[in-house]
């Protein structure tokens, strides 16, 4: 999973994606989980980077990523498996 | 190195000029205390969920309300309304604070009975009075508002049987110009059966006319109705004195004043709208004033007032059971607090506050309770600090009704605690266990037994 190319994301947690117009509000943890996705980092190396990090366990943590994830599908911000191998 | 407490990550999509059914973000402040106590610290002595009720917050509301309306008229007497929160500890502030009992059934009425409460100064109201309950009434000589003509009758026909002169009142219904009107309590002011009902019971030698009494409607946000009910309520009294030579001793307006609950479908919230008890007293007054009564012959004024009165001292404290979204992607999070126990959700948007420290991200949720019913709702849209599992919540105002009216439902009902003036919590309703419930039935020999 990456984030798209051209979605910007400020450090302040603002998210903008050209494509649409739209922009986003993003909090904190979840700005570190988009830098991490833009650098392709895989699932379970964004889990310990952020357990390393966060008072919290695996199992809290996995649920709230999948939702996460979830929503940036909705909202059309991640690249899908054919464009990242393309 | 210690980690950084956790937040769910969560986006939100930015939507200028765009209507919002959720609103804006309201808690800004997490509520980690009550009167000084740790909600933390309640809920895991006395679990979750915990109602708590403060007992500086009543005698604090109540003193405000007697001040509203004692700088503005000479004689005016509270009575503390059972139907709203009939606990006793909180009967029994509200009587140290000088309030009569007003009660609407024979069961609130042998409650106030047992708590001590002198029958001179109980209200009997109510539509519903037995044969049993009237005889008591009068023995007792409590003020007994008449709600229709059978009960008159029967109330005719006790007194003379027992050889007392009962004091009564009759309950009175009228348009004060607000929708809807209420017509089912006592007797009609514009077509007459209110005066026929005066009638009756002063061309009768057995009954003694002492008070007139509405109740106009519930939660009113109008205090001019309350001014419109004062006046013709007045004109009966005076119409009474002209025609009889008799003196009404009190006019009893009711209850219904709105607490600072936010009713569903209200734009803003009610803490910044509902009318305060001084912009009650201000019209009550006036009307009564204005009146015809000469200064000496003013009658007392009766206000039974509950829900005004104990909404904002009553909390429910409850926990986080889980985050869910729904098939169209809204927020869902699941409390262990369900409308068995919070009845005043069908009515309001409850305020609802974390326990702990949040950031100034929100989310527009939907508050579920726990039953595994389909009503179960307790905020249908609310924009809320990020919530995680087993984190604790404030659900504010839920003083009035909702421990009266809560459902043994699929669960317990839980404790209730008051925290004294001096911080210290005292368990004032022990939560129910299932003995409690399996006390009360009777299982037949024949279906003791069965194999599965």
């Amino acid at each position: 999973m990456k984030l798209k190319k051209n979605v910007a994301v400020s450090e302040s947690g603002l998210l903008f994606n050209p494509v649409t117009g739209e922009s986003f509000s993003v909090n904190p943890i979840g700005v570190e989980i988009l830098n991490l996705l833009r650098e392709e980092n895989t699932d379970e190396q964004i889990y310990s980077s952020i357990l390393a990090k966060y008072s919290t366990d695996k199992s809290t943590f996995e649920k709230d990523y999948e939702d996460f994830i979830g929503i940036l599908t909705h909202n059309n911000l991640l690249e899908k498996h054919e464009e990242t191998n393309a | 190195m210690s980690k950084q407490r956790y937040e769910r990550p969560v986006i939100k999509k930015l939507e200028t000029g765009m209507p919002n059914k959720f609103g804006t973000r309201t808690e800004y402040q997490p509520m980690t205390h009550i009167d000084g106590v740790p909600v933390a610290k309640l809920m895991k002595e006395y679990g979750s969920p915990l109602f708590v009720i403060s007992e500086k917050t009543i005698r604090s509301t109540i003193q405000k309300a007697k001040k509203a309306f004692r700088t503005r008229y000479p004689r005016v007497q509270f009575a503390w309304s059972y139907k709203t929160n009939y606990l006793n500890s909180i009967c029994s502030i509200f009587h140290q604070e000088g309030s009569w009992a007003e009660v609407v059934s024979g069961f609130e009425y042998d409650k106030a009975i047992s708590l001590g409460v002198d029958g001179k100064k109980i209200i009997f109201n109510g539509p519903e009075k037995s044969e049993e309950d009237l005889t008591k009434a009068i023995k007792n000589d409590s003020l007994i508002h008449i709600d229709h003509l059978d009960e008159l009758y029967t109330i005719s026909e006790l007194a003379e049987k027992l050889k007392a002169r009962p004091r009564v009142a009759i309950r009175v219904n009228m348009d004060t110009g607000i929708y809807p009107m209420w017509d089912r309590f006592g007797f009609n002011y514009e077509n007459g059966q209110a005066w026929d009902a005066i009638n009756k019971i002063m061309h009768s030698d057995n009954m003694e006319l002492v008070g007139l009494h509405c109740h106009i409607g519930t939660f009113m946000l109008a205090p001019s109705a309350y001014g419109i009910a004062a006046s013709k309520l007045a004109e009966l009294a005076l119409s009474v004195e002209q025609k009889f030579k008799h003196e009404i001793k009190y006019i009893d307006l009711g209850g219904g004043f709105a607490s600072k609950n936010t009713l569903k479908g209200a734009y803003l919230p009610g803490s910044d709208t509902n009318p305060t008890f001084d912009d009650f007293a201000e019209v009550i007054s006036s009307a009564l004033l204005n009146s015809n009564f000469k200064q000496e012959k003013l009658p007392m004024l009766i206000l039974e007032t509950g829900r005004a009165l104990i909404d904002e001292a009553g909390f429910l404290l409850g926990s986080v059971i889980s985050n869910k979204r729904s098939s169209t992607g809204r927020r869902n999070t699941i409390l262990d607090i369900g409308v068995n126990i919070l009845f005043t959700a069908f009515w309001y948007d409850h305020k609802i506050t974390p326990a702990q420290e949040f950031t100034h991200y929100s989310e527009d949720t939907c508050i579920y309770g726990p039953l595994c019913m389909n009503i179960d709702v307790i905020r249908e849209s609310a924009s809320l600090p990020l919530l995680n599992k087993d984190d604790r919540v404030v659900i504010h105002n839920v003083g009035a009704y909702n421990m009266t009216q809560w459902m043994q439902f699929i669960a317990l009902r839980p404790n209730v605690v008051l925290i004294d003036l001096e911080g210290k919590p005292h368990v004032i309703r022990l939560r129910e266990t299932l003995d409690n419930m399996n006390n009360m039935e009777n299982v037949p020999v024949h279906l003791k037994k069965f194999n599965l």
